[in-house]
């Protein structure tokens, strides 16, 4: 099949500029780790409760400088709702909901996660700057969907 | 069965009985996404305890799935039996059966949503779990678009058969296409229906596999996109052209680029499920790839329209490099409101390939600003070339003409929409830039500062409702004008010929065996691992909740 040189040279950029973006994506995603919320660990969804980390959510320290934030969402709230991290903290999130479907979002961030009965999901951050941050539901879970929050307050190391 | 200008009165009606459902369709979404703009702005609340979700699941539902299914399989019959010809008396019986059974699916899943038992927006994420009267009336919906799908292949057969050696017409071709795309897609939407949803609502069983269900759903969900989008293509390649007096630039690219879209818009669906668990990051990236494949064909179709108009203009005298953008016929409606709706897909594009890249998708995903794409793709380009084709396909079919004062109308209708939607539709990715999330009422978030940032986008967004609304208004005096109201007579079937220049088309494009076997592979690479993976190491399953 024929195709017109001015074609050509359209898709040959076209599909150069394409090929590039992918080559970015890739490099980022898999040579300098920037990949996608893909946690492959699960979980009863009924007993929640019981299992561990998530028997005692809120934040642990795992390390130097290093954290872990265990969080249980259900139909129509956060637990823990309130959490304090120290400045400059390295903070692994894991989720897990007790029902439904919900998300975990950190506006302003790029914490975004998908959070699905039976699945624990999980984002490593570490929180340079301080002040408030909202955590909210991205994913409609029923009719307080709208009002299911809760704030990180990252705050000055004492 | 020879080509006919004209397309027979009996299927005229078949087509024209679709379009009507599909209007009815926009007049009732229409105001339910009014209604949303205004609730979300903060300063109006709904009347009568009535929630927003089951406004927002009325929305989703008439619109992305009613408006766009019937339109497009009233479009097709109407274009296969204009090139194909008349169907057989068999052939409309069947489309008749299909147009009743998506009927009636569709007023029990109406009927569903409204009676509050069903607020589990379009695309019914388990375990939420709707009444079994919802889930069966989507079924017969889609039941019923594959026997308008047989019906469709069928004749397609029959031409090829009473036609033997020759390249079937361009329209028929590329309808068939679409239904084999539709089809294929749909057994995944099928599939999560019939064998989890359904029995679980029914509580035949008790728990279901979240992962599966939603994976099954997204391998449907964007194809669906493109079974939204190739009917607008079909407007674009085959009908503009003769619309401006031009000539189709190339019927074998246009043809490729129809079977790329085959090829690459299914195995994609894991880009909708980039945030979530349960999936290896390296079977999303292999989709990414596969997803930015499907810009190829994109990019052939903006290349052809354009060498479109310019070769016309150039026809007509028109020098310099863009002196043939004066040649267009900007006053016809036929062409100017499909011609708005591809200038739109341009940035939509663009923020199509946003959506798709892993890193930046943290950023977006489950934002308004999603929401904000997907109207300037189905709500805009899709949407404003229908119209397009409404304003010469129901007078065609309802034996009458469009009057110079219609025309004027469908020209300010363009307008009001261009001005409606890019308040609401910019407003929408502003916002979610900033954070602010998709299928959510009006809420401060206990007065986070940043939630109270959102406000003014949200206010911009109910005026760019509002203006839109008034856009919905017009199109549909237009739409009764024109099948109810204006003068009897004669509209034009527009079908466009190929250029003289243009080479012949292989005959081998319509190897369907060939064409069917490598989407199935592609789509084996795709799922065959994840998919395994996630049943082999599925969680306890999960019951059902009704949560609102
Ligand atoms: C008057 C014109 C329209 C207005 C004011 C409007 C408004 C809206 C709003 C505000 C939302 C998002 C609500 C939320 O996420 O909370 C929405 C969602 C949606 N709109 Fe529209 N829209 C209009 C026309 C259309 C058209 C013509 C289509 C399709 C052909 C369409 C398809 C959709 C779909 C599929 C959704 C997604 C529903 C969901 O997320 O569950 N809209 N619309
Ligand atoms: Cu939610
Ligand atoms: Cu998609």
């Amino acid at each position: 099949m024929h195709i017109h040189k001015y074609e050509k040279i359209w898709l040959i950029f076209g599909i150069g500029s394409l090929f590039v973006f992918l080559t970015i994506i890739g490099v980022s995603a898999f040579a300098k780790g920037n990949q996608p919320p893909s946690c492959l660990t699960t979980i009863d969804p009924e007993k929640v409760d019981q299992t561990p980390p998530f028997n005692k959510p809120g934040l642990v320290k795992t390390g130097d400088n290093e954290y872990q934030l265990n969080m249980v969402a259900s139909a129509f709230s956060y637990t823990p709702s309130q959490v304090e991290i120290p400045k400059g903290a390295k903070v692994t999130i894991n989720v897990t909901t007790k029902d439904v479907i919900h998300g975990f979002e950190v506006v302003g961030t790029n914490i975004n996660m998908m959070v699905e009965p039976g699945y624990v999901n999980s984002f490593t951050k570490t929180f340079d700057k301080a002040g408030e941050y909202t955590i909210l539901c991205n994913e409609y879970c029923g009719a307080g969907h709208h009002m299911m929050t809760a704030r990180i307050k990252v705050v000055d190391k004492q | 069965m020879n080509e006919t200008l004209k397309v027979d009165r009996r299927d005229a009606k078949l087509a024209l009985a679709h379009i009507y459902v599909a209007f009815i369709a926009l007049a009732l979404g229409g105001l339910a996404g009014l209604l949303q703009t205004l609730v979300r702005s903060g300063k109006f609340t709904l009347p009568a305890n009535i929630s927003y979700y089951t406004i927002l699941t009325t929305h989703g539902v008439l619109l992305g799935l009613v408006l766009t299914t019937f339109f497009i399989i009233g479009f097709q019959f109407a274009a296969v039996s204009r090139t194909a010809g008349t169907f057989s008396d068999r052939v409309r019986f069947w489309g008749w059966i299909g147009f009743w059974l998506m009927t009636i699916g569709t007023a029990m899943t109406a009927f569903f949503i409204l009676i509050g038992e069903a607020s589990v927006l379009y695309t019914f994420y388990a375990p939420l779990q709707a009444h079994p009267g919802f889930y069966l009336g989507l079924t017969l919906v889609v039941v019923g678009s594959w026997i308008s799908g047989f019906a469709i292949f069928a004749h397609y057969a029959r031409w090829k058969k009473e036609h033997p050696g020759q390249v079937s017409p361009l329209l028929t071709f590329m309808a068939v296409v679409n239904m084999v795309l539709w089809l294929v897609c749909s057994l995944g939407v099928a599939a999560t229906v019939l064998i989890q949803l359904l029995p679980w609502s029914l509580g035949l069983v008790d728990r279901i596999n979240v992962l599966v269900s939603r994976t099954l759903f997204w391998y449907f969900g964007h194809p669906l996109v493109y079974f939204w989008l190739l009917p607008a293509y079909m407007v674009w390649y085959a009908i503009i052209p003769k619309i401006i007096g031009g000539k189709i630039f190339s019927d074998s690219l246009a043809r490729l680029s129809f079977i790329l879209f085959l090829f690459f818009s299914i195995p994609v669906g894991f880009h909708h499920q980039l945030m979530e668990p349960g999936i290896d990051p390296f079977w999303k990236y292999v989709q990414v790839v596969l997803t930015f494949m499907v810009a190829i064909p994109s990019l052939m179709t903006a290349f052809a329209m354009f060498a479109t108009f310019e070769m016309y203009g150039r026809s007509k005298g028109a020098t310099g490099l863009f002196g043939w953008l004066r040649k267009l016929p900007w006053g016809d409606a036929r062409f100017f409101a499909p011609f708005v709706g591809m200038l739109f897909f341009i940035p939509a594009g663009a923020g199509g390939l946003v959506n798709a890249s892993h890193q930046l998708n943290q950023v977006v995903h489950n934002t308004i600003w999603v929401t904000g794409h997907f109207h300037l793709t189905l709500a805009t380009t899709v949407v404003l070339t229908f119209f397009g084709a409404a304003y010469w396909l129901i007078p065609h079919l309802s034996g009458r003409v469009m009057t110079k004062a219609m025309n004027r109308l469908a020209i300010i209708q363009t307008i009001v929409w261009v001005v409606g939607m890019t308040f609401m539709s910019g407003s929408m990715h502003f916002a979610g830039l900033l954070g602010a999330p998709r299928r959510s009422a009006f809420s401060t978030y206990g007065n986070s500062p940043q939630a109270l940032e959102w406000i003014p986008y949200q206010i911009a967004q109910a005026v760019g409702g509002t203006i839109l609304f008034i856009g919905i208004i017009l199109v549909l005096v237009i739409v009764t004008n024109l099948a109810f109201f204006a003068p009897k007579g004669e509209t034009e079937f527009p079908v466009g010929e190929v250029a003289e220049t243009a080479e012949r088309t292989p005959l081998a494009m319509e190897n369907w065996k060939l064409l069917i076997g490598i989407t199935v592979a592609l789509i084996l690479i795709a799922y065959t691992i994840p998919f395994i993976d996630m049943i082999q190491n599925a969680p306890p399953g999960s019951k059902g909740y009704k949560l609102w």
